[in-house]
């Protein structure tokens, strides 16, 4: 950021680069450390941060300390169970690159694997997987808390806390620690079915159709095409590859990705407009030739982290991203506002679409049984906020609700409207942290 | 909390009757705000005007008195949490032959105009810093940039304001909390009534529309309209003999 900030205080933003705010930032190196660092919160509270790949601002703290949790990186496998111990702040890239060879997989991983395990926990994340494995939460078994007292605590899905904190963006207090079941692999490769859909019906329908024979779908839309050919997509489809599907001699655990190329550390503003994200969109849908193919992990699970630090491209302003969920049978919504953003020539690129499965018991989770579009959007783009808000309404009068770990603008009515579990989240944060110890400018935006 | 295309939850308007000072508000709550306080004086205890689906509280407040000014800033945050947005709009125009009659009277407009901004902005300062966000909007005017003599009791107080804001600006930087200047020519409204509009005139509503755009940007300052900028570029620098003679 450009502003100098005073001594001791960093300004922190989330991926998307919008609203820095400063903050004092710590990074101990237990949980002991974390306990002790919360017994002496300052007014304006404590908030945890791990990789910082919330869009918005879920992990800053205006004027207020945040806990960096990034040094809390142990982990331990049982290959019996598959059950993994892993440090809060343990990334799922590292924490890939110790199981896969050892032929284990993470039960959920979310379009980038530089996430920690506390921030999937807090924003409990989902994957390609959902429909079939649901969300982060649902193959957690334990978690640690350093509570807003200074207590580290033990809870167990028999725990309301635990379902507070799973989904609860970090405000119940700091995850230092989860107990979560992995998945077993034979290869570190994917089989994956690549297919082009002509609109967006034919996209929700194949979707509907063939989503259960695959334990990971995708699809992803051209948003800028329009006419007849508006929603076009490509679906990629894939399962965990066996041995026999891999070439002779292959190493069939292998798993060393690499970024192959690194944004340039400062980019224009209107860089990413209609004519520049056309072009990539066309290029795109053509070079995704329908088929078989046998991908690594990386390039199946996570094609943006080839580009380190893409969020840059967006320029100063940054970018706001925005994803929601419609339950099944509220398809015209997802329709009209398809419609709407191609009509309007919204520039965003690698808009995705999901089909949910079954969600968590997480009072605050996002995912429920339904559609769930994703897309980025350059902040600085023309009427913009006016846009969002006439979606959010959308959104809530078809049930469906946002992300909190993408949203950096909804309001605390849209909030309040659509989490029907919100008052049930309250009584139990309150009584885990009556004073208001854990607090973030997220919360603060959003009235919780 | 400003969110991340410049919406705002909270604002505290000192001056709570000002015209221009409600078109923000208003344009604010349009766009998302949630929690407004109005400060003004002998507001506590009255009906709060309807804003949109705002909750508005109000709040006794006294521009000239600045020893109070403390206390109104602690109870509106109070009320509405963190102050997202400050909007002290309170001030008196008055004709510069009245001042020049009564001495008196220019003093105490000065006082308001320039004193109670002093204050009120360095206690609204105080709580921004702390927050680590938020943005003071000083509204300054263009009689302050080159004063005039047609209005030089008003014109001094807001050239004082104006470097005072600046000042506050530059000390904010890197606390997360902001100074906004705005910079409007003549505005046709309640302030001015019976007076012949100046050229580039705007309406209170036109204002607020700068303001809430600048907002929106993150801009430090703002001149309502836009072209006043080039043109006191262009006055600043006009020789004394010519500029003596401008007619108003």
């Amino acid at each position: 950021m450009s502003s100098a900030a005073p001594p001791g205080t960093t300004f922190l933003t989330g991926w998307g680069r919008t609203a820095p705010t400063p903050a004092r930032l710590v990074r101990p190196a237990t949980a002991e450390q974390v306990a002790a660092t919360v017994r002496r919160a300052p007014e304006r509270g404590v908030a945890a941060r791990g990789l910082g790949r919330a869009y918005g601002d879920a992990a800053q703290n205006a004027g207020g300390l945040v806990v960096d949790c990034t040094a809390l990186t142990s982990w331990s496998l049982d290959e019996t169970t598959g059950l993994v111990t892993a440090g809060a702040g343990l990334s799922l890239h590292d924490l890939m690159a110790a199981l896969v060879p050892r032929g284990w997989f993470v039960p959920v991983t979310p379009g980038t694997r530089h996430v920690t395990v506390g921030g999937a926990v807090a924003a409990d994340v989902h994957g390609k997987n959902h429909h079939v494995d649901s969300s982060f939460g649902a193959h957690l078994r334990a978690l640690t808390l350093v509570t807003a007292g200074g207590e580290v605590r033990t809870l167990t899905p028999a725990d309301d806390l635990f379902w507070a904190t799973v989904g609860g963006m970090g405000l119940t207090g700091v995850i230092v620690e989860a107990v979560f079941r992995c998945v077993p692999i034979a290869t570190s490769r994917v089989r994956v079915d690549t297919e082009r859909t002509r609109d967006l019906d034919h996209t929700l329908e194949t979707m509907a159709a063939t989503d259960d024979r695959y334990r990971y779908t995708v699809a992803w839309i051209d948003l800028l095409a329009r006419g007849g050919r508006m929603g076009r997509s490509v679906l990629t489809r894939g399962d965990h590859a066996a041995r026999e599907e891999l070439p002779r001699g292959a190493d069939p655990l292998e798993f060393s990705p690499r970024s192959l190329l690194a944004a340039p550390p400062w980019a224009p503003n209107g860089l990413l407009n209609p004519l520049t994200v056309r072009a990539f969109n066309e290029a795109w849908y053509l070079k995704s030739r329908p088929g078989t193919s046998v991908q690594g992990l990386a390039p199946f699970f996570h094609p943006l982290d080839f580009v380190d630090g893409w969020n840059r491209v967006y320029g100063s302003r940054g970018f706001v991203q925005y994803q929601f969920v419609v339950p099944f049978g509220q398809e015209a919504t997802l329709r009209r506002i398809v419609a709407r953003l191609s009509a309007e020539g919204v520039v965003s690129f690698l808009t995705v679409l999901k089909r949910f499965g079954p969600g968590t018991p997480g009072m605050l989770s996002f995912p429920m049984p339904g559609w769930t579009l994703a897309l980025d959007i350059p902040a600085g783009q023309r009427g913009l906020a006016g846009l969002l808000r006439a979606f959010d309404e959308r959104v809530a009068e078809a049930g469906g609700r946002l992300y909190l770990a993408k949203d950096s603008r909804m309001t605390a009515a849209t909030m309040a409207a659509t989490y029907p579990r919100l008052a049930e989240w309250r009584k139990v944060r309150d009584e885990a942290d009556p004073d208001g110890v854990f607090r973030t400018d997220l919360a603060r935006r959003l009235g919780l | 909390m400003r969110n991340a295309l410049g919406s705002v939850d909270t604002v505290l308007l000192l001056g709570g009757r000002s015209e221009i000072g409600l078109a923000i508000v208003e344009r604010l709550v349009s766009g998302g705000a949630r929690r407004v306080v109005l400060a003004a004086r002998d507001a506590a205890g009255g009906e709060p005007p309807v804003i949109g689906e705002a909750e508005v509280h109000l709040l006794d407040f006294d521009a000239s008195r600045p020893e109070t000014h403390g206390e109104v800033i602690e109870a509106a945050a109070k009320l509405v949490g963190d102050l997202d947005v400050v909007i002290p709009a309170f001030g008196v125009l008055g004709r510069q032959a009245d001042y020049d009659a009564d001495p008196v009277a220019a003093a105490e407009a000065v006082a308001v105009n320039y004193g109670g901004h002093v204050s009120a902005g360095l206690h609204a300062a105080r709580r921004l810093r702390e927050q680590g966000h938020g943005t003071l909007v000083v509204l300054s005017s263009v009689a302050g940039v080159r004063v005039r003599r047609a209005n030089f009791v008003y014109g001094s107080a807001k050239a004082g304001l104006d470097g005072f804001a600046q000042g506050l600006g530059d000390a904010l930087h890197g606390s997360g909390a902001r100074v906004m200047v705005v910079r409007p020519g003549f505005v046709v409204g309640r302030m001015t009534e019976g007076m012949t509009p100046a050229p580039l005139s705007s309406t209170p509503g036109q204002v607020a529309d700068a303001v809430v755009a600048g907002l929106r940007s993150g801009a430090e300052t703002v001149w309502v309209p836009g072209a006043l900028r080039p043109m006191f570029a262009v006055m600043r620098v006009l020789p004394r003999a010519v500029w003596r003679r401008m007619p108003r």
